[in-house]
């Protein structure tokens, strides 16, 4: 395959999404711990951390982007997303509050950080989930592609 | 008329110009391929125009996932099945631009009655709306309103929402598999079969 890999024709386009690859995770993370300031937040962010990944195997292959982000991971992802989701709502019902009701976290706070950290507690969540059912769909879709040639396009 | 005239006026009359020639295009033509591309184009121009209407959290939304996912999935299901569309026979096409027609005329009908854009007392801009952005100041002290609205006083809505995409997720997992149910699958791309267990044999020969 790395082998293949050195004499295909698609040379610029490898060097440049080495560069940009990095810089678009980077970008869905500012993304994601911006949004309490900015447009953005856990939904956006999951797509744009997804899409650096997508792009990674559109370059590089789906075999590669497998290697890099194993297939069991996206599973856990996506669900660990729902669970961190509910878990923070389940928190707050231990803490003697309503059901995702965040003021319990710090009820004595008076800049409400209660409610920011059950926001960002449950953008997590909303980050892993998105991230990994797009990149699962992906996978599902992309393992049943056949290899594209170039008279395709 | 000339005194409402902005520049943003004319910015936004030409986005949804070139909406509508995309969307032309998009039905017009036959390359399954081509309409692909255009209909990320069309997520792309929506983006810009929601920005032009100050909606940034939805123009970011929009350009993400229209522009930039759905693409690529639209992408991968074309690659399983034929690159150029049938043609439909005109006859087939005469109750179709009925109903069209029917709810084009029904739309031009309500849109007299829609409010004027950023009208402070349409239903949209008066009553939740209006408490949550001056609840938000001292609930919550966060800048972005739409995060708080969406995050804590709407997080029933959200996790929903999360969940729906994990079931999506889930239901694509259960029918397709991750890994293409380990080559058990067929697709028939350009008239010719082609099978996922003759596609991992060749794979597993030019692994060293």
């Amino acid at each position: 395959m790395s082998a293949q890999n050195q004499h295909s024709p698609h040379v610029i386009l490898r060097v440049v999404s080495k560069i940009l690859i990095p810089l678009i995770a980077l970008f869905a993370l500012y993304v994601h711990f911006h949004g309490d300031y900015g447009p953005g937040g856990g939904f956006q962010a999951g797509v744009i951390f997804a899409s650096a990944i997508i792009l990674y195997a559109l370059i590089f292959g789906l075999d590669e982007a497998k290697r890099a982000v194993p297939p069991s991971w996206v599973r856990i992802c996506m669900s660990l997303g729902v669970l961190v989701y509910g878990g923070t709502g389940v928190a707050t019902w231990m803490l003697g509050g309503q059901f995702l009701n965040f003021t319990v976290f710090a009820p004595e706070s008076t800049h409400a950080s209660g409610q920011h950290w059950g926001i960002f507690a449950v953008e997590l969540g909303v980050l892993f989930a998105v991230t990994g059912a797009m990149v699962a769909i992906f996978y599902a879709f992309g393992s049943r592609v056949p290899e594209l040639r170039d008279e395709d396009w | 008329m000339m005194e409402g005239f902005t520049p943003i006026l004319l910015l936004d009359m030409g986005l949804l110009a070139m909406l509508v020639v995309v969307a032309f295009a998009v039905v017009r033509l036959r390359s399954l391929f081509a309409i692909v591309m255009l209909q990320g184009v069309y997520s792309l121009l929506s983006a810009a125009w929601f920005v032009s209407l100050d909606a940034v959290d939805v123009a970011f939304t929009e350009a993400a996932v229209g522009a930039g996912i759905s693409t690529v999935l639209m992408l991968g299901a074309m690659l399983l099945t034929e690159r150029e569309a049938k043609p439909v026979p005109f006859q087939k096409q005469l109750g179709p631009l009925f109903i069209v027609t029917i709810v084009a005329l029904a739309m031009f009908y309500a849109v007299g009655d829609m409010p004027a854009f950023g009208d402070a007392l349409s239903p949209a801009n008066s009553y939740v709306g209006a408490d949550y952005i001056a609840a938000t100041k001292n609930d919550i002290i966060l800048p972005n309103v739409v995060t708080a609205v969406l995050a804590s006083y709407r997080s029933f809505d959200t996790f929903g929402e999360v969940v729906v995409v994990y079931m999506a997720g889930l239901g694509i997992l259960l029918l397709l598999g991750l890994n293409g149910n380990a080559g058990k699958w067929r697709a028939k791309p350009n008239g010719q079969n082609i099978t996922g267990r003759k596609n991992t044999a060749e794979q597993r020969e030019d692994k060293p």
